[in-house]
């Protein structure tokens, strides 16, 4: 199967694939659950393929913390349009856990959301299919910001320290 | 008062066309009525029992006459001509189209003025002091801390999304009139062992179903930290407040499971790892923000007893609509917005236009909204009075009853509201029918009623000296009534007297809790200090050991 991405602001196929999700391509990278990659991480290194795993919103980051430079993909799930955890894990790994993979939102997530998950780290959207022709233009729907944050290139009005 | 830079304007625009989009998909059948709640909602829409409500924000309560007049003409044009002003310094409309909607946020945006997070698991509009900046008991002018406020948490990325909404008043006067210590994040200006200005910051006060004071988080924090600070308390709240059960999601019940000793350690650790890139309090940019909110050109005057050898009627509306000014020869004019027929909060399209006439003759232009339901004329001539209380008084905007019992704080209710249970606005004029002698009133002191149409309590009842809440009892309106409540300094929760009372009944419940403080008070004693004193049972016993007669 494909999948299509909004990835660093531009239409892509996916080169990763969940675990256990069939797949013809052999180089795709490997996105476990959370709960897997507990009891995976230890043998991981020695295989030397890309790996990445699914954040929910109860996961604590610092959970991930220790395996952060063997991961080259976290995808945080939004359950609904309420939830707003990933928000703060996407920050809390850039700013403070340095994290530079592919930082990945995936559930619900839609164009309103883009701009404001943009701005706290996420570089990568699973998006429905129809969303694709407008999520480009989201992810500019604002050209100002008041507070700093992670991303670079706005306009901040209130400075960071 | 603040003026919008570029950066303000553009945001603003922008949050217009992004709002006319997405009325338009939810028009169009492109978004699904759970999606389009989630999205209008971070706008100040509801979808309410006649018609959309709109909640347009008023920054810390603060108007220009620019301002107003365009309130007013909004609300002749897309309403019926009239708007309502809430405990949180916003106005509201009642009646717009949704399709209007888009239009309406354009004209705002023209006047500087928005809806944005005026609804919405968000940080709402930053509250404060009505009488910021004019009051003879304020240590430092709370506004450009608000606006700073209002900056960053304006489209904050990570901050929209919350487990509940969030609220944070700001006051800096020895006497609290924001309510600060029932609001999610309480910030208090106050100064340092050498004179420097800081914080006192609390945290998890609230109303709703379950009322709690805010306790303080910590006593002192340098000016310098106020933005990381906050982004520490709502980082941990965004990651670890309840989001399983509505009921249960306000940073109140974080802070009551966790205690207040570990909730303040997590803050301060969050703190301490992240306020190094955070958002710094610039001295510049504060600087700027203070001289927005620089004193008006007050003229050099002498104070006055502009109420000798006038009408009885001036005298006492001076007495009771007017406070202290720290600047010889003003007044602080409140416009009463609790006039007996009408809805408290209530006002016209036309009584707006002409309060933006009298502001710019007699008070530099400017209109605040206070918490009570009411408006405000900051810096009034004392020897001006006479003639702006004439001109209020032909509008019906001079009711002496500031302070008074019918000064009723009071939520839209029933006849507006999907979430009530029960009346609030005709309570409201059954309370005002019954205490119609002002004489009465005046020798009564000062009694807060405060009237909620249901546990969501907009209405702030359970701060009321005396609080109303109403109750739906097998598809009738009854009102539950708690006495001994209070929201400044002394802030404390009413406690219940007995059973609920049904709806005709409740003035008959008022006046005789009256009738108990009348007897037992001492000199000089207030209501609420007779409850604190008495305890509730000689309230009780009166209520309810005599049936009321029909």
């Amino acid at each position: 199967m494909t999948r299509q991405l909004l990835r660093d602001g531009r239409i892509v196929v996916d080169d990763w694939r969940y675990a256990g999700e069939s797949d013809g391509n052999a180089a795709a990278g490997l996105i476990f659950t959370f709960d897997r990659w507990q009891t995976e991480r230890d043998a991981w290194p020695a295989r030397g393929a890309r790996v990445g795993v699914v954040l929910l919103p109860a996961h604590p980051v610092e959970a991930l913390v220790p395996d952060l430079p063997r991961l080259s993909l976290i995808a945080a799930e939004f359950p609904g349009p309420s939830e707003g955890r990933g928000y703060s894990q996407a920050r809390l790994l850039r700013e403070r856990w340095k994290f530079r993979g592919e930082l990945r939102a995936t559930g619900y997530v839609h164009r309103d959301q883009l701009f404001f998950l943009a701005r706290c780290g996420f570089n990568s959207f699973e998006l429905p299919e129809d969303e694709f022709e407008f999520a480009q233009a989201a992810l500019s729907t604002f050209s100002k910001a008041y507070q700093p944050s992670n991303d670079a290139g706005l306009p901040v009005k209130l400075q960071p320290l | 008062m603040y003026r919008y830079d570029v950066v303000d304007k553009t945001l603003v625009r922008e949050r217009v066309a992004q709002f006319r989009d997405q009325t338009r998909r939810f028009l169009a059948g492109q978004l699904s009525d759970d999606e389009f709640r989630h999205l209008r909602l971070r706008n100040g829409l509801y979808i309410q029992r006649h018609a959309p409500m709109l909640r347009v924000a008023i920054p810390y309560g603060l108007l220009s006459s620019t301002q107003l007049r365009a309130l007013g003409g909004i609300a002749r044009r897309y309403d019926r001509g009239y708007g309502h002003f809430t405990t949180r310094q916003n106005i509201q409309y009642n009646w717009p189209k949704l399709e209007d909607v888009p239009d309406i946020l354009a004209e705002l945006a023209e006047v500087e003025m928005h809806a944005i997070q005026t609804s919405g698991n968000c940080i709402r509009n930053t509250t404060s002091d009505h009488l910021a900046g004019v009051s003879p008991d304020e240590l430092e002018d709370p506004r450009p801390w608000c606006e700073l406020i209002r900056q960053w948490s304006t489209f904050h990325p990570e901050f929209t999304y919350l487990p509940r909404k969030f609220k944070i008043a700001v006051t800096g006067a020895a006497r609290d009139r924001a309510a600060s210590q029932v609001h999610d994040v309480g910030v208090h200006l106050v100064h340092g062992a050498a004179g420097e200005l800081g914080f006192e910051i609390l945290a998890g006060g609230g109303l709703g179903r379950t009322p709690v004071i805010g306790q303080v988080v910590r006593e002192f924090l340098p000016r310098e930290h106020l933005l990381t600070y906050l982004e520490a308390i709502l980082r941990v709240y965004n990651l670890e407040g309840r989001r399983d059960n509505l009921q249960k999601a306000r940073i109140k019940i974080l802070l009551r499971s966790l205690g207040i000793d570990e909730f303040r350690r997590r803050v301060e650790a969050e703190w301490e790892s992240t306020r190094a890139g955070g958002p710094r309090v610039d001295d510049a940019h504060i600087e700027r923000l203070r001289a927005c909110f620089a004193p008006p050109a007050y003229r050099r005057l002498a104070d006055g007893e502009p109420a000798t050898g006038q009408e009885t009627e001036f005298q006492a509306w001076y007495r009771y609509n007017t406070s202290a000014h720290k600047v010889p020869g003003y007044r602080a004019v409140f416009v009463s917005l609790k006039q007996p027929d009408v809805a408290p909060g209530d006002i016209t399209d036309a009584q707006m236009e002409l309060l933006a006439d009298l502001a710019e003759r007699y008070s530099f232009g400017e209109v605040r909204v206070t918490h009570t339901q009411n408006l405000l004329l900051a810096d009034v001539e004392q020897q001006q009075a006479h003639e702006l209380w004439r001109a209020l008084r032909e509008a019906g905007l001079a009711t002496p009853n500031i302070g008074t019992l019918t000064d009723m704080i009071c939520c839209p209710g029933l006849d507006f509201c999907s979430l009530a249970n029960a009346g609030s606005i005709d309570v409201a004029k059954l309370i005002n029918d019954r205490f119609a002698d002002y004489d009465y009133l005046y020798d009564l002191g000062e009694i807060d009623i405060k009237i909620s149409g249901c546990m969501n309590a907009c209405g702030h009842h359970h701060v009321g000296h005396i609080g109303i809440l109403g109750v739906d009892k097998s598809g009738e309106e009854w009102y539950q009534i708690t006495i001994g409540g209070a929201a400044g300094n002394d802030a404390s929760l009413g406690r219940v007297i007995g059973p609920s009372v049904p709806k005709a009944e409740v003035p008959e419940t008022i006046a005789r809790l009256i009738e108990v403080y009348v007897e037992q008070r001492q000199p000089e004693e207030r209501f609420l200090d007779t409850v604190r004193r008495l305890g509730v049972q000689p309230f009780k016993q009166r209520v309810y050991d005599a049936p009321v007669a029909a």
